[in-house]
């Protein structure tokens, strides 16, 4: 009986640290972007990770993990949409044509047509 | 015996298949976020999100949020353990830091609103408010809930489908967090950073 009780207190403390280490890296500009955004990104992976631990229980459930045979399907999902989109979106956003002061520029850096 | 192993047996299915609703739900807001990482430069000579995020305003939402999902945690336990005072006060307690989550989100709104900031003015304006407003939906249809099941726990106490209900209710308010950390993290921190 004691024990979700302590699944629950030490998620709750490990969420409350990573949510202030996040903000802290940010807001005390220690690190260069790219750096804070990895760093940031990571707090957030490993805080979902705990939550799906202590909050959520999935460590415990019983065979056949159903729920997480779940959660991988949704994970998957997430990865395709998310880095798919940006990806096809970065890459048009590349081969677009530009502005007429961009293209003249482009011209006259390769030297003329 | 046996009609409490089918009883169990039962509750587990419900569970399921309320994590399986919640893993579409997961789907739903992978296209909302992949929408706002696609357009969220695209201001149109209106602000950036490093021009109208306040990161202690904001933290202090996540931290309601946060304090709120845990006790809807510490709630779930009482509950199985069959304390219904105890249920009632933590449904209460997390009922209060879900509505005042709400009520900090819709202030941030109606300031961006006030200020000619709405969704209308740029792509990534529309992006964050749908991002962040269907989170905030979900947190107000969860709270309606949370209202229901405080009537049944006051009208019909902890009988099977009362405490099961509360365990998915439970479920729920997690994810609602699970989706908050990434908003924090994407939206708010990494708008501010870039």
């Amino acid at each position: 009986m004691k024990k979700p009780l302590v699944a629950y207190v030490v998620g709750f403390i490990l969420s409350v640290v990573l949510t202030l280490l996040a903000y802290l890296t940010v807001t005390s500009h220690a690190f260069s972007a790219p750096v804070t955004i990895t760093l940031i990104l990571s707090f957030a992976v490993v805080q979902l990770y705990v939550q799906l631990i202590f909050f959520l229980h999935l460590g415990t459930e019983s065979r056949p993990r159903w729920r997480l045979v779940a959660l991988a399907f949704g994970v998957l999902v997430v990865a395709i949409v998310v880095f798919g989109s940006l990806w096809i979106m970065d890459n048009l956003n590349y081969n677009m044509m530009h502005s007429p002061d961009k293209m003249q520029q482009y011209i006259d850096k390769q030297g003329g047509f | 015996m046996e009609a409490e192993n089918a009883l169990q047996a039962r509750n587990e299915k419900t569970l399921l298949g309320f994590w399986v609703y919640l893993m579409t739900d997961v789907v739903l807001f992978a296209t909302l976020f992949a929408t706002y990482m696609v357009v969220r430069n695209g201001t149109n000579g209106g602000p950036a999100g490093a021009d109208i995020f306040n990161l202690q305003f904001v933290l202090v939402e996540t931290m309601l949020l946060l304090v709120s999902s845990f006790t809807s945690g510490l709630m779930a336990v009482a509950a199985r353990k069959g304390d219904i005072a105890q249920a009632i006060w933590w449904l209460i307690i997390t009922f209060t830091l879900g509505a005042s989550f709400l009520g900090l989100e819709l202030q941030e709104f109606s300031k961006l609103i006030s200020e000619n900031n709405s969704w209308q003015h740029s792509a990534f304006l529309s992006a964050f408010f749908t991002l962040v407003g269907t989170h905030g939906l979900h947190i107000l249809f969860g709270l309606l809930w949370s209202v229901v099941l405080f009537a049944q726990l006051v009208k019909k106490g902890l009988t099977n489908n009362v405490t099961r209900r509360l365990s998915l209710f439970g479920m729920f308010w997690h994810f609602l967090d699970v989706i908050w950390i990434f908003i924090f993290t994407i939206v708010y921190l990494m708008g501010v950073v870039s």
